[in-house]
């Protein structure tokens, strides 16, 4: 098990560093969807199995495709490949490799926590989600419908030529 | 006679006159036209005049020595108490019939002087502002309200002075006036300090009763007395502060007469006067006192010998003149001083009035080498002249021998060389008192162009009146030796205690008087033959050779020696101030600030570009810093 | 299911934390090493993702639900965010004819 999980691990950190590196817009997206794909796999590694359902769902096959769409739609492929200069590359790649570091140090007390044994066998199934969504997180639930017609009305909005 | 208390509520009256007489020509400037002014300012002072003479009568009748008026509470800090009060008692309703008095009658007489100047309106109100002052002056219940009148009439002089501000030499010379009192006015302000410090208190009734448990020569009396005789050297312009009353005849006549001879310059002996029970503990301080004032008396006198300007003789003799009454100060004859100072009061305004009258049909000529032949052309004003001249010079009966006579005889008492250096500067100044007589009236016009007239009767009537006080004045106080019994006097001596105790003997003040009025009448024939039978002009500037005539006609070279020690020194250092510093460094460090923070807004603003890239950057950088800060903080 | 059960045990948690931490730092990187705008969006997309990870290892591990229900909201979020910033992107081309993000630089001083 834990040789599928630095499998995974290995495919999802080589997918997100050829999202960051390659030129092409369409092979971005590829990689990217490669990338959640491995996400998927971690995520029923982690007995979540509704959240890598949905993970599929709504990452790999609505926002992706959007993206897709977009890309299409504004000619992406054939414009000139932009690249930002040298120092700025240079310096970008250093400020992750240091945010990095300093994360990990920032998180060094958290290695000696310690699980809870044992894990209910059916804490990721729809059922228990349901349950806690529904009573507890009822409210956030409703206004995220909200959140959606906002969005929907802000998209519109833009997409239209004379506002 | 009707009480007292219900005249004295009524006392601030008399300062409040004038005081609506500033603000309606002042703040109506523009809309008074020809005489209005005058007439309102006339009015209201001669309103004042009436309301000190009731509350002159009503405290002689009531039997009181003295009342005070408290109109509110000023100050009211931890010890420091003082109330805005004033004192009415015999010295000081004494001075504000002078100052009202005289006031208006030579604001009656600045009808007819300023008519048709351009800024009339201003003057009255000035005049008025001044007349407020002077009263606050000499009705305050205590040193404070003193000092704030004291500063008002400096003020109220600087701006008389310099009336006709177009000329930069007047401006001059009404600066000069202010700085010199403001020197004076510096020791007087550390003597108010002294004296409170000392007594915890700066009224006069607190200070005086308990001054009486002091003993003599305590040197903390000698101070407060030597530091307010600085004040009053400054003000009443004794040596060394005194080279700016001939310049301030820059002013229009009226101003001369109002301030320059019967008001402001008598604040220092009124309020030497006033202090006589501080003055009396510091022996020290009389003696300095006495040889200020002979050696001013004198060296004054010696210099009106040359003068050419007729308004210039005459402010030296008021230098002259005040010599002596700080004589008669130092002496510790204050109420012969103060006697001095109301028959000065007359006979002085009486000479500037008439010389303004002169000035005035002469077309604007004030050198008395140009004029002659006026007697019969001006008959008041020569007579009134003649009456001011005979006064001063001391011939019986007129006013001014009595007064001159009374100090006389207490210097004599005191020591007889005195005397005899009193005695001369009489001489002198009655032979430049006739020589001006003589120049201007005798003879025949030296000046052909003018043809002068007498002066209207808005201008005559205030000469008339104070020609009969200067001849009839001295009848106030007719010492025992002719029979009278010094009514003066003794009124003023019931708030001033004077120091002198003995009395000369008859024979000897009448061997006294007897010579003097010898000597006076030789000198009045001696200028007489000199001026009217020789005719004998005095020479153009600049021409005599004799070098004691040259010493005379340059002042003694007073002004030129202030001009180069004081003045230029202080000029550079100012000069130096303002180049080397303000310029180099003052200035160009604010403005360095200003710049400083454009320049730092300018940096600031780099980081605002809009450029997307550079946000993220900043972010991220934010972020990292916030997290390495909890880390290792 | 007790194979999954087990499987969880097996992987210590700091693998976890370790593998969310490179993701964002990656997904950081690249936000600020691209100049493309929707390469940008892309990039953002991956620090959501990382995040989402780390709240379900944390909520595994303490079997808690919340953590879960908490991932499927940030993914409502998300999806709710690319549409509008997708429409963004449309109308930046529309305006400038370019998805070069240092041409957007107007609010400046």
């Amino acid at each position: 098990m834990i040789f599928l999980f630095y499998l995974l691990s290995a495919i999802m950190i080589i997918c997100g560093l050829a999202v960051v590196f390659s030129k092409n817009p369409i092979n971005n997206v590829i990689y990217l969807i490669v990338c959640f794909l491995a996400m998927a796999g971690h995520y029923i590694l982690l007995n979540a199995q509704f959240l890598a359902v949905v993970h599929i769902i709504v990452y790999t096959g609505a926002i992706m495709v959007l993206f897709l769409f977009v890309i299409m739609l504004l000619n992406l492929n054939k414009a000139i490949i932009l690249r930002k200069s040298t120092v700025t590359r240079v310096s970008a790649v250093i400020t992750g490799g240091i945010f990095f570091l300093v994360l990990l140090a920032a998180t060094r007390q958290t290695f000696e926590i310690h699980a809870r044994y044992p894990f209910a066998s059916d804490f990721g199934l729809v059922s228990g989600i349901g349950k806690v969504l529904f009573s507890e997180f009822l409210l956030p639930f409703e206004i995220s419908s909200i959140l959606f017609i906002s969005a929907m009305v802000g998209a519109l909005m833009f997409g239209k030529k004379d506002v | 006679m009707v009480a007292l208390n219900s005249y004295i509520t009524l006392s601030w009256l008399v300062p409040a006159f004038p005081l609506l007489g500033f603000l309606i020509s002042g703040m109506a400037k523009n809309r008074l036209k020809n005489n209005q002014a005058g007439i309102i300012a006339s009015i209201l002072v001669s309103l004042s005049f009436l309301m000190s003479a009731f509350l002159f009568f009503a405290l002689r009748s009531s039997g009181q020595e003295s009342a005070t008026v408290t109109l509110f509470n000023w100050i009211a800090a931890g010890d420091l108490k003082i109330p805005f009060a004033f004192l009415i008692d015999n010295l000081s309703v004494t001075m504000m019939l002078i100052v009202t008095g005289v006031g208006a009658l030579i604001h009656i007489y600045s009808i007819g002087y300023m008519h048709g100047d351009d800024r009339v309106n201003s003057f009255f109100a000035q005049m008025n502002l001044f007349t407020f002052s002077m009263l606050l002056l000499v009705m305050g219940a205590n040193y404070l309200i003193l000092f704030i009148g004291w500063e008002g009439v400096g003020f109220c002089s600087y701006l008389l002075i310099g009336f006709w501000f177009k000329n930069p030499a007047f401006n001059y010379a009404a600066r000069k006036a202010f700085v010199m009192n403001r020197i004076g006015d510096l020791g007087f302000i550390l003597g108010i300090i002294l004296l409170f410090f000392t007594f915890k208190s700066v009224g006069f009734t607190e200070v005086f009763s308990q001054a009486a448990s002091l003993h003599s020569g305590a040197p903390l009396v000698t101070m407060i007395t030597i530091l307010l005789l600085v004040g009053a050297v400054g003000k009443s312009a004794q040596i060394p502060l005194y080279t700016w009353l001939p310049d301030a005849m820059a002013g229009p006549t009226p101003v001369s007469a109002l301030i320059h001879a019967a008001t402001m310059v008598t604040a220092g002996i009124y309020m030497i006067a006033r202090s006589s029970i501080l003055y009396n503990l510091a022996p020290v301080t009389m003696n300095i006192m006495i040889i200020l004032g002979l050696a001013t008396a004198i060296f004054a006198a010696v210099i009106g010998l040359r003068q050419n300007d007729i308004k210039k003789v005459l402010a030296y003799s008021t230098v002259s003149q005040l010599g002596y009454m700080f004589l008669a100060l130092g002496l510790g004859a204050y109420s012969s001083a103060v006697f001095h100072l109301t028959t000065h009061a007359f006979f002085k305004a009486l000479l500037f009035l008439g010389a303004g009258s002169i000035i005035h049909a002469m077309g604007g000529e004030q050198d008395i080498r140009k004029m002659g032949g006026l007697r019969k052309k001006m008959p008041v004003t020569y007579f009134t002249f003649l009456a001011a001249t005979l006064a001063i010079s001391g011939i019986p009966p007129f006013s001014g021998f009595f007064s001159k006579d009374l100090i006389l005889s207490k210097a004599f008492e005191n020591n007889p060389l005195l005397y005899i250096l009193a005695l001369g500067g009489a001489l002198i100044t009655c032979f430049y008192m006739f020589r001006l007589l003589y120049l201007v009236f005798f003879g025949s016009q030296r000046l052909s162009t003018v043809h002068p007239h007498e002066s209207p009767r808005v201008m005559t009537f205030p000469l008339i009146i104070l020609s009969i006080l200067s001849v009839f004045g001295g009848f106030l106080n007719i010492p025992s030796l002719f029979g009278g019994d010094s009514r003066f006097g003794e009124f003023l001596n019931k708030s001033i205690i004077s120091a002198i105790t003995e009395e000369l003997g008859s024979a000897t003040e009448i061997g006294l008087i007897v010579s003097s009025l010898i000597l006076l009448s030789l000198v009045i024939l001696y200028a007489y033959r000199i001026y009217v039978k020789k005719a004998f002009i005095p020479v153009a500037d600049g021409v005599s050779t004799n070098i004691f005539s040259k010493v005379i006609e340059h002042k003694f070279y007073v002004d030129e020696i202030y001009s180069a020690v004081i003045e230029k020194p202080f000029g550079s250092l100012s000069d130096f101030f303002f180049n080397k510093v303000e310029n180099k460094v003052l200035d160009p460090a604010v403005d360095e600030v200003g710049i400083l923070t454009s320049k730092l807004g300018n940096l600031v603003r780099k980081l605002q570009q809009g450029n997307m890239s550079f946000y993220l950057f900043a972010m991220v950088a934010g972020i990292l810093l916030f997290i390495i800060f909890i880390l290792i903080v | 299911m007790k194979e999954i059960s087990s499987a969880i045990q097996l992987i210590p948690l700091e693998n976890y934390i370790v593998l969310s931490i490179a993701l964002f730092s990656i997904g950081m990187m690249g936000v600020l090493f691209r100049r493309n705008t929707i390469a940008i969006l892309m990039c953002l997309e991956l620090m959501f993702n990382s995040v989402n990870l780390l709240l379900t290892a944390f909520s595994a591990y303490h079997s808690d639900p919340s953590g879960q229900v908490f991932v499927f909201f940030i993914m409502i979020v998300a999806a709710a965010e690319i549409a509008v910033g997708l429409s963004i992107v449309v109308m930046m081309k529309r305006n400038v004819d370019s998805v070069d993000i240092n041409l957007l630089n107007r609010l400046k001083w």
